[in-house]
């Protein structure tokens, strides 16, 4: 129970932002480097706009391929709030990469909570502290690349140069892009992934790695 | 041999073609889906695979094929046995030649449904084998065994995944096509005396069942699948015991090591019951705890063996409260029941309260149809007393505020007969079932007959958006597709209405607002059952012609259009209150420039 090898990422977002794929990709990065890979995540009603996440479990010792709470190494999340939301879910000491760049859901301009940004952001400041916490500058990530289509890929890129994924590095999640990724985004991912590098600012002493 | 990364779906349909199966058919159903797709992606020539009516349609086909000697499979979800229980319940009596595989995904919290039945449960009533797979290598596996199970003894054999393993994704070793068996149906041989179900055949086969169980039950105690093992070693002499199932036997190993003295049960046939290694399980404990997702199946079957047998083990489970009694198990959920069992600490690391998040409800895409035909009709309706009857599907979602259009939503077709069953109470209300395309064909054809022959007063209102959107784009009837492959004719919604015998039928673009909202009005005027059929795409499937925007010179923020539609594309901003179109989202339905008061909003092209 307390000596698994294996290494615990969720990856977290709102439909639609590529947290699936990210899954997939992440996972195909491993298996090229032998490793055994358990994955769990959202498909269905919570698809439509929900917020989504995909458990992957790289390496021996996973039997569930869910992660349990306080048991994650790292959360890459594609959108703050969503972030937060898995936070129960990390390890103490674990690794949190986020974009900054908030969705708004429907809720928040009829009648739902509001969309508190900056609480959100001092949260994770406080809670994950400083070193480990690497924050991407999405937007200009997005004015990089052309698009926001690519901010998974981006995200995955930035937890790789953050140590965030365990054994997976940049170089396997291009090869996994290559493998995996359709000729027509092919430049844009491999892009993502390695222009990323400028857009990251990584909260103080992430920024050695 | 190959290892493919895969999710537990695919594995058993995979499983399916490793054991040759011939026919596969079923009805569209989270966390089911992906079984047939990937059979229909994957089959070699002579495999037929068809999405039937619905499950009830999709067993009779497998079972017919199965009369005929083919190995067959089935697939649904949980509700979808509902639909389909009538002819199971019949065809265990009956039982099969070829091996038949029931495939029922459930799914626990629900995550994707209606019900947390158990179709555990389902299976002892129905009283037929079930297989309950805890990872996808094992659902791969497990299809194998169910078909040479189902063969041998000449009944269906149901396989229970549930969603973590239908979703989940393993490495899971499976065999080429090369290696796949091929199953070659002797053909249907006639035979009343088997295939005819009379009062008398079922006296002789209940009978004929009870003793096939029994015996089952006995071999299943060494069937591999079903294990005991114990965390300390095979020498240990514990005192405490761990029953459990399916995903949640994951979530035990994930939380016992070596330090804990425990034995583990693992019962992968719940039905029949392998009551003799229970037995031996239960040997030397004083006390067992039933980690189970559902129904407190094996927590029963415990505590009628202690009691048959005279045994003096305390089962503790969801009948005693130690586990939860409903919902989906979880990592943290079995490590804090396996804590309090044992007496361990687990060191809890406590989460300061976060700030308040913004809620996520799913919504209906931006530019979907549904969003204009629910908003035509509640403006047409405005100030009316009325009932709006919703179904299953995207459409559901209608509820959302500010739509708030769905007052009632039961099962598959349901809509259709609560709002006759309503306004037989208040002959005053303007009634209105929606249901989608493939709904209506699954089980609102019934229910519309049921309304012209009843002399009912409603308005049937049918969201044709030429596809089973909410469970990923499956083809049906109405969109002259078939899983083989073929275009075929499609099946008319407007005819079969006439054919009922409506005289009112009107075909509309809902995103053409103003003759939606009039064609409301107008046909919920007229006497009887009248029909509107709203016919747009699906936004996911078509693509957009071009995009909205706003002239922010022009825009007042009065937010009109996202207090009336909540389209999420639509983005008012904290500051100036002015509306911004997200052109990621938007896919220019035109529906907001439709209803701007200070038309602000223009550029887009409806589809």
């Amino acid at each position: 129970m307390s000596e698994r090898r294996c290494t615990n990422v969720i990856l977290a977002g709102v439909g639609g932002q590529g947290a699936v794929l990210a899954s997939k990709l992440l996972a195909r990065a491993a298996m090229e480097r032998g490793l055994p890979v358990k994955t769990a995540e959202t498909i269905g009603m919570a698809q439509r706009g929900g917020s989504v996440f995909s458990h992957v479990r790289l390496g021996e010792g996973a039997v569930s391929p869910l992660i349990g709470r306080g048991r994650a190494d790292a959360i890459v999340a594609f959108e703050p709030a969503e972030a937060v939301r898995q936070l129960p879910f990390l390890r103490a000491g674990g690794v949190v990469v986020t974009s900054d760049v908030p969705v708004v859901p429907v809720s928040a301009a009829t009648g739902g909570p509001a969309y508190d940004l900056s609480a959100i952001m001092s949260y994770l400041h406080e809670h994950v502290g400083e070193k480990n916490l690497a924050v991407v500058d999405a937007a200009a990530a997005e004015a990089e690349l052309g698009t926001a289509r690519a901010l998974n890929v981006v995200l995955l890129g930035a937890a790789a140069r953050a140590g965030a994924l365990g054994p997976v590095t940049l170089d396997d999640l291009a090869a996994a892009v290559r493998a995996t990724v359709s000729p027509r985004f092919l430049d844009l991912d491999l892009a993502a992934l390695h222009r990323a590098k400028g857009t990251v600012t990584f909260a103080r002493s992430c920024v050695q790695k | 041999m190959h290892r493919e990364f895969m999710m537990g779906n695919e594995a058993m349909a995979l499983g399916a073609l490793t054991a040759g199966v011939n026919v596969v058919a079923g009805y569209p159903g989270t966390p089911s889906t992906e079984v047939l797709e990937t059979v229909a992606r994957r089959r070699p020539e002579g495999v037929y695979v068809e999405w039937s009516v619905n499950e009830k349609a999709a067993l009779e086909v497998a079972a017919g094929a199965a009369y005929a000697g083919a190995r067959a499979l089935v697939t649904m979800k949980q509700v979808g046995l509902n639909v389909a229980s009538d002819p199971l319940m019949s065809l265990s009596y009956i039982g099969v030649k070829g091996g038949m595989v029931v495939l029922v995904a459930d799914d626990p919290g629900p995550i994707s449904s209606q019900t947390e039945q158990d179709t555990r449960t389902f299976a002892a009533y129905a009283k037929l084998p079930i297989l309950d797979p805890s990872s996808p290598s094992e659902a791969y596996a497990m299809m194998c065994e169910a078909f040479e199970l189902s063969e041998e003894l000449g009944c269906p054999v149901i396989v229970r995944p549930t969603t973590r393993v239908d979703h989940g994704y393993e490495d899971v070793l499976v065999a080429g096509p090369e290696e796949w068996a091929h199953h070659e149906a002797e053909g249907f041989v006639r035979d009343p005396s088997r295939w005819v179900i009379f009062p008398a055949l079922s006296v002789r086969a209940h009978a004929a069942i009870e003793r096939r169980d029994a015996a089952l039950a006995g071999r299943l105690s060494g069937y591999a699948r079903n294990t005991v093992t114990q965390t300390a070693g095979p020498d240990a002499r514990p005192r405490l015991g761990v029953a459990t199932h399916g995903i949640s036997a994951t979530y035990v190993a994930e939380n016992l090591g070596e330090k804990d003295d425990v034995r583990v049960l693992r019962v992968a046939t719940p039905y029949p019951f392998p009551e003799d290694l229970a037995a031996d399980f239960l040997d030397g404990l004083d006390e067992v705890l039933c980690v189970e997702e559902l129904d407190p199946v094996i927590e029963r079957a415990l505590v009628a063996t202690c009691g048959r047998r005279g045994l003096t083990v305390k089962i503790c489970g969801k009948l005693t409260g130690d586990i939860q009694p409903s919902g989906e198990n979880t990592v943290e959920s079995v490590g804090r029941a396996l804590d309090a069992f044992l007496g361990r600490q687990t060191a809890v690391v406590p989460t300061p309260a976060p700030p308040t998040l913004p809620v996520r409800p799913p919504v209906l895409c931006a530019g979907c149809p549904h969003r204009a035909s629910f908003y035509a009709v509640k403006r047409a309706m405005r100030g009316r007393k009325t009932l709006f009857c919703g179904d299953i599907g995207c459409y559901t979602l209608g509820n959302a505020k500010p739509l708030d259009m769905v007052d009632t939503c039961l099962c598959m077709g349901a809509g259709i007969n609560i709002a006759q069953g309503v306004t037989h109470v208040e002959p005053d209300t303007t009634a209105f079932a929606f249901v989608g395309d493939s709904t209506f064909f699954a089980s609102g054809i019934t229910g519309v007959v049921n309304a012209f022959y009843n002399q009912a007063n409603m308005t049937l209102v049918v969201l044709d958006n030429s596809t089973t959107a909410m469970t990923g784009h499956q083809p049906h009837p109405g969109t002259g597709r078939t899983m083989m492959g073929q275009v075929v004719e499609k099946v008319s919604i407007e005819r079969v209405l006439r054919a009922i015998g409506l005289t009112v039928v009107e075909t509309v673009d809902p995103l053409d607002l103003d003759a939606a909202v009039s064609a409301v009005r107008r046909v919920a005027d007229e006497p009887g059952v009248k029909a509107i059929i709203f016919r747009s795409p699906c936004v996911v499937l078509a693509k957009p012609q071009s995009t909205s925007a706003v002239d922010a010179e022009r825009c007042v923020g009065c937010q009109r259009c996202v207090r009336e539609l909540g389209c999420p594309a639509l983005v008012p901003d904290d500051a100036t209150g002015k509306v911004r179109i997200d052109a990621a989202q938007c896919t220019g339905c035109t529906l907001c420039e439709q209803i701007c008061p200070t038309h602000a909003i223009s550029g887009g092209e409806r589809l």
